[in-house]
């Protein structure tokens, strides 16, 4: 910091152009995070007897969701979606995919890049319906490249269907942050290792992967928060057939505003909130550790991270 | 070219030409079918045809849910670059106290406090202030959400411009707010972009939120109305979905190509869609 305040807007004018923007921070971003707790420990409902005198509960709705079997449906297949979709998915495909393209410079590799990256920023209602059409059960593209005409992905293996989908919808960022890692591997310590004959596998496990170290952490951490939060499998699958799809958002929505249990719905954000802030303060620890490999590799510094988070929980 | 070597190529090839059918072979769907004269949900070459485009822009629903998600991105992107742009400068050029821990803290909690998870209570703030199926609501929720990162990339924008303008021009006796208004939004321009294209973006295609706090099909954005199109029969309408898809998705795409020509695609640590 130079010398402060070069357009001498005093500090009582600088709090006033702060103003505005904190109001609504605080309104609707702050606030909303704090009644969340606040309604969790009462059993608010939208209608009913509850809905005008809400009573204070405390804990009840915590230790009400841990005893319930679709609470623990819900979480264990919400595990499944990030392991296979974020940890497995994306960040092994995305960072295959840099590793293919690192010494490529050229049209391939542009083709490649441009259509991961448009899977990636096409809005979600209609890669949602692309895949709807492309797993459709009468004459949906897979069934006809796969010769299994009429079997319905969606409704057969849900699961599976959202897990590709989201590898498909958000490997984009892991190709991208990894990219940008491997550009800062230096060549000659590879070259070292190719002259004393270290094969392919061993390059990678014993030069690459140390040196980017940081960057694996900073992109499993991201993208698991962000697939954790993604409410799109629901546009595919609606949460169904019969909750086998029922990952934590979908499940909130369904209990809080569909069923009106909104004490309840609460209670599940309150956990889902721990979650979210458990994973940002691991993240703001390692970038705290200063550790080069951690900032990803943005033009912003570290700390803008987590930054795009989207609050639709798109990946 | 030992055969050692023959071999790694050929697997390299044919794994980029998997990744290449993996990501192409949904997209393929959006590309044909809004030409095709009778579309199917299968992908295939269309018998060509422009009457797809023309249906749609007689259809009212459609047209005017564009309109709808129109408004929210302007309405947000507007917000969301006014306020951060006034907060990023009197963070960045005066002293306030607890300023770096104020946005580090305000960073951290946008990245927690996610719509998915803070869905119960914004329906019901929204319910309390009256703001339900209103598209303010959404607006302002979103900025709300936004704002944290904008201020944060715009401050660092502003750090690395000159102050000497500034102090010259109070030399000569301007006030504060021409300089603001004069001097300092023509310095800090590219970094008002950047941020007004990602909150537009960011805005355009969001689902959730509106989902939840609008009600009525006439306030509603594009994401929202496109699961709405079916045909007297109760099918989906692939001939307008597919077409509306296409034209719905067009401006991001736009957007996107227009920054990463004009800026070189720099790689902010996750700043997207």
């Amino acid at each position: 910091m130079a010398a402060a305040d070069a357009a001498g807007l005093g500090r009582r004018r600088a709090a006033a152009f702060v103003a505005p923007a904190l109001l609504l921070i605080a309104g609707f971003l702050v606030f909303p995070a704090l009644w969340t707790v606040w309604l969790g420990a009462t059993d608010y409902r939208l209608t009913g007897f509850a809905a005008a005198e809400p009573e204070f509960t405390g804990l009840d709705n915590v230790r009400h969701a841990l005893g319930e079997d679709s609470f623990t449906h819900s979480l264990g297949l919400t595990l499944q979606f990030v392991l296979g979709s974020a940890v497995l998915g994306q960040a092994v495909l995305g960072f295959a995919i840099a590793w293919l393209l690192r010494e490529r410079r050229g049209a391939l590799r542009r083709l490649v890049e441009a259509l991961v990256l448009l899977a990636w920023i096409l809005p979600g209602s209609v890669v949602a319906f692309l895949w709807i059409a492309l797993l459709d059960r009468n004459d949906g593209t897979l069934n006809a490249l796969l010769g299994t005409p009429g079997t319905a992905w969606l409704v057969e293996h849900p699961m599976a269907a959202i897990i590709v989908f989201n590898i498909w919808r958000g490997t984009a960022f892991s190709m991208m942050l990894y990219a940008a890692a491997l550009s800062t591997v230096p060549p000659t310590q590879l070259e070292t290792a190719r002259l004393a004959g270290a094969s392919r596998w061993q390059q990678l496990r014993d030069v690459v992967l140390p040196a980017i170290r940081g960057h694996v952490l900073t992109n499993l951490l991201l993208i698991s928060l962000w697939t954790f939060n993604d409410f799109t499998p629901f546009l595919l699958t609606g949460g169904g057939p019969a909750d086998e799809t029922e990952t934590m958002p979908v499940f909130i929505y369904k209990t809080a505003l569909f069923n009106g249990e909104l004490g309840y719905g609460a209670a599940l954000s309150v956990l889902m909130l721990l979650v979210n802030l458990v994973i940002a303060l691991v993240y703001v620890r390692l970038l705290r550790r200063r550790d080069p490999g951690a900032s990803s590799g943005n033009g912003t510094g570290a700390g803008a991270g987590p930054v795009a988070a989207e609050r639709a929980g798109a990946p | 070219m030992t055969p050692g070597r023959a071999a790694g190529a050929v697997l390299r090839y044919t794994a980029l030409a998997a990744v290449l059918g993996f990501f192409a072979l949904p997209l393929l769907w959006l590309a044909f079918a809004p030409f095709d004269r009778a579309p199917s949900v299968a992908a295939s070459l269309p018998r060509f045809t422009l009457d797809n485009f023309r249906e749609l822009l007689d259809n009212e629903n459609a047209v005017r849910s564009l309109r709808n998600s129109l408004l929210l991105a302007a309405g947000t992107g507007g917000i969301v670059v006014a306020f951060a742009a006034s907060a990023a400068y009197a963070l960045s050029r005066v002293r306030l106290p607890g300023r770096d821990a104020l946005l580090y803290a305000l960073l951290l909690l946008s990245s927690i406090v996610t719509g998915t998870a803070a869905m119960v209570p914004l329906f019901n703030l929204a319910y309390e202030l009256d703001l339900i199926d209103s598209r303010l609501g959404v607006v302002l929720v979103l900025s709300g959400g936004l704002l944290p990162s904008a201020i944060f990339i715009l401050k660092d924008f502003t750090d690395t411009t000159p102050r000497s303008y500034e102090e010259s021009a109070r030399v000569f006796g301007a006030s504060p707010l021409q300089i603001v208004a004069h001097i300092v939004v023509p310095l800090i321009r590219p970094g008002l972009a950047t941020i007004a294209v990602w909150s537009v973006a960011q805005v355009w295609g969001n689902f959730l939120i509106p989902f939840l706090l609008l009600r009525s099909p006439e306030k509603s954005p594009a994401a929202v109305v496109m699961y709405t199109f079916y045909t007297e029969g109760g099918q989906p309408d692939l001939a307008l979905i597919s077409t509306f898809s296409l034209l719905y998705s067009l401006p991001v795409v736009a957007m996107f190509l227009f920054v990463s020509s004009r800026y070189g695609f720099r790689f902010h640590g996750g700043i997207k869609h």
